[in-house]
């Protein structure tokens, strides 16, 4: 099979010339030092080849490897995430891409049926990464803003990752590449070219460990418990409440989703004793409500306040900004949550 | 035959057969039926956990389509995934019968370990993948599994098969038509066998051959007689030929029927009885298969009654070994959900119970 055989274009080469990457480009750079490691890593989905695309992640990448690893898909969503269950069983790593993440419910039989329960089944493992643009801020309307993480959260054989930084975006897709379970991938459009994010990598090979989350920030008088864009959002909160309020707020960035690091959690709120759990998913049903949960089972005596959530109201996301501003959370409203919960 | 001198020829065996093969083909379509015989006294006898499906009437073609594969048992031969009624397929590449029986009780010590049913088990040795209920979804992990034989240029080859039923399913339409354009080596085996469950082809598709929907595809077609084993094995065979050669995606359209009701709780009652026995007396696979050996010389009557009798006595002496094996350990649950350990026990599960803990 083919590997790359000329030398890395700029485009995926930012790193080794020591120039900071966008969330986007490092995990373009990760999925293509993972192709050249490994020539049973391939990529399937909706055009990823001459096109790259729809945000480009996969640019350059048929070139480099060839149609028979960078396999443009026709409009199947069920066809190609079954089809990269087929190749797993053979022995392959694909990585499929959803060209929106929305599209996923396509998949949701073949993912939750099939790809979940094969090792289970006696089927084996399969290692496969299902990889996708998501979330909201963008004005993309219903269909290409959503965050479906929960409806796969509650699927035991599962993993699922949601980086908030380009550092562990890079080193989350070469650790669900090299995962021997499904991994699914979710990679937030608001952050994929934020300039704010643009970070020096480091040159060598590294990957950042499935199912620990991360201290984004140290505090003492409140805990917010979130991931992704939200973690950004929340460290504005935590700005605006420390040079207002005084308050000194810790941001654990959770990272992976499924299995979720009870341990960081649990820690942080007995540290801290207050637990604000933001996510930019719908409230019913999110996993707020099983972090809160956990919580409640291991730290029930450490909590001075009840535990408090901040997340989409219960609707589908609309389109026009002033609705799309009041569906998602806002850093007003972390501030807010933030502040009743110091102050009970 | 009394007209005929002692010095007549047998016929010439067809696709390149020999006399040998020809009788196993006749092994595997006894064993299938009989083996289904004792898992149905089993089954009287509440030995069978859960349902039992039977393939009456589809061994024929279940056996021989499978007999065209490259068959091996290292895990570098062709690659098939069955529908609930090909256990003869999956006898046939290298099933055990002592690993169906067992998957039947829930053994701990079937290939599943109890987690999974009936005839739905994997040997990527020997070249099997299990179903899943949801029909259709193999299709398309088929059309990725013959997808890496192309992007490894194995000359490897797939076999899928698909009920009547199942061929009004998304998941059919996405996987045959990614492997067409992929150009997949894969046989898709179209099994009409008149029903799904309750539900007539009629109402299953519009549509009047499903030789039709190949060429929707773009994809080359066949339709066979599915109670003519040697018609299935001829068609089996050159699809799989050309697709070994590169020719990619074969659907075959097998008319067959199911004589029974869709599992052995289905007392059928939407059937037409005088229908069935039709099909029993006048078109069963292995009396033809039986009437076509003797009938061509190629194989004496004394042979077949030697093959059944082994059969049967093989597979009592299997199911009494088989019985005393123990269910799986409870505990058993909580493996292989995910790779690194088992998953949690319930708290109120430890002893002492403790809700920090789990």
């Amino acid at each position: 099979m083919a590997t790359a055989t000329r030398s890395k274009p700029e485009h995926v080469s930012l790193t080794t010339q020591r120039k900071p990457v966008t969330l986007l480009e490092a995990i373009r750079e990760g999925l293509w030092e993972e192709m050249e490691r490994d020539p049973s890593v391939f990529l399937m989905g909706e055009d990823i080849g001459a096109y790259g695309g729809a945000f480009k992640v996969t640019e350059g990448m048929l070139d480099a490897f060839g149609s028979l690893r960078v396999v443009d898909t026709p409009i199947s969503e069920i066809g190609f995430t079954g089809a990269a269950a087929g190749a797993a069983h053979m022995g392959m790593r694909p990585v499929v891409e959803m060209q929106f993440i929305d599209f996923i419910a396509c998949a949701y039989d073949m993912i939750t049926n099939y790809v979940a329960t094969s090792r289970y089944r006696g089927s084996g493992a399969v290692p496969m990464v299902i990889r996708g643009p998501s979330g909201g801020y963008v004005r993309g309307g219903p269909f290409h803003s959503q965050n479906p993480e929960a409806a796969f959260f509650h699927t035991p054989g599962l993993k699922i990752v949601y980086p908030a930084t380009a550092y562990d975006a890079k080193g989350l897709i070469k650790a669900a590449i090299r995962d021997d379970d499904p991994v699914l991938f979710f990679e937030h459009k608001w952050l994929y070219r934020r300039p704010q994010l643009r970070e020096v990598l480091p040159e060598e090979d590294y990957v950042v460990p499935i199912g620990k989350a991360r201290t984004h920030r140290e505090g003492t008088d409140l805990t917010i418990v979130t991931y992704a864009a939200l973690v950004h959002k929340s460290a504005e909160a935590a700005e605006v409440l420390e040079k207002e309020d005084g308050l000194s707020v810790e941001i654990i960035d959770l990272r992976t989703l499924l299995p979720l690091d009870d341990e960081a959690i649990v820690a942080s709120v007995k540290k801290t004793n207050r637990l604000l759990i933001v996510h930019e998913d719908t409230r019913t049903g999110g996993i707020a409500g099983e972090i809160a949960m956990r919580v409640s089972e291991k730290a029930f005596e450490w909590l001075d306040a009840p535990i408090q959530r901040v997340t989409a109201i219960d609707a589908p996301i609309p389109y026009s900004p002033p609705l799309e501003d009041y569906f998602l959370p806002q850093t007003d409203d972390i501030v807010k949550a933030a502040r009743w919960l110091a102050n009970y | 035959m009394a007209n005929r001198t002692p010095t007549k020829r047998a016929a010439a065996i067809p696709h390149g057969l020999d006399r040998e093969q020809l009788l196993d083909m006749y092994r595997l379509v006894r064993l299938t039926r009989a083996l289904e015989e004792k898992l149905e006294l089993l089954f009287k006898q509440s030995k069978v956990i859960g349902g039992l499906f039977r393939s009456l009437g589809q061994e024929g073609e279940s056996v021989a389509s499978a007999y065209a594969l490259r068959r091996r048992d290292d895990g570098t031969g062709d690659v098939l995934s069955p529908l609930i009624r090909n256990l003869g397929s999956m006898l046939t590449v290298g099933a055990r019968p002592d690993e169906v029986v067992r998957q039947y009780m829930a053994k701990g010590d079937s290939p599943a370990r109890g987690k999974e049913l009936n005839i739905h088990f994997t040997d990527y040795q020997r070249g099997f993948i299990g179903q899943i209920s949801p029909l259709g979804d193999l299709v398309p992990v088929m059309a990725g599994v013959t997808l890496t034989f192309k992007q490894r240029g194995e000359d490897r080859v797939g076999m899928v098969y698909i009920g009547d039923g199942a061929t009004s399913t998304g998941a059919f339409h996405e996987g045959i038509n990614l492997a067409a354009v992929q150009k997949c080596p894969l046989v898709v085996i179209v099994e009409n066998n008149g029903w799904a469950y309750s539900t007539p082809t009629r109402m299953q598709t519009a549509a009047k051959s499903f030789t039709d929907k190949a060429a929707g595809y773009g994809v080359a077609a066949d339709r066979v007689d599915g109670n003519d084993m040697l018609a299935v094995y001829g068609a089996a065979k050159a699809a799989v030929d050309r697709a070994r050669q590169g020719g990619g995606v074969t659907l075959i359209q097998v008319d067959t029927y199911r004589r029974k009701g869709h599992a052995q709780h289905d007392a059928h009652g939407y059937m037409d009885p005088a229908e069935i026995d039709r099909w029993a007396t006048s078109n069963d696979p292995i009396d033809r298969y039986v009437a076509t050996l003797t009938e061509n010389g190629w194989a004496q009557a004394k042979e077949l009654a030697t093959i059944d009798a082994r059969i049967d006595r093989e597979l009592d002496e299997m199911i009494a070994g088989v019985e005393p094996s123990p269910l799986p350990d409870a505990e058993e649950a909580r493996t292989d959900v995910v790779s690194g350990g088992p998953v949690a026990a319930p708290w109120y599960r430890l002893s002492p119970p403790d809700p920090t803990k789990a």
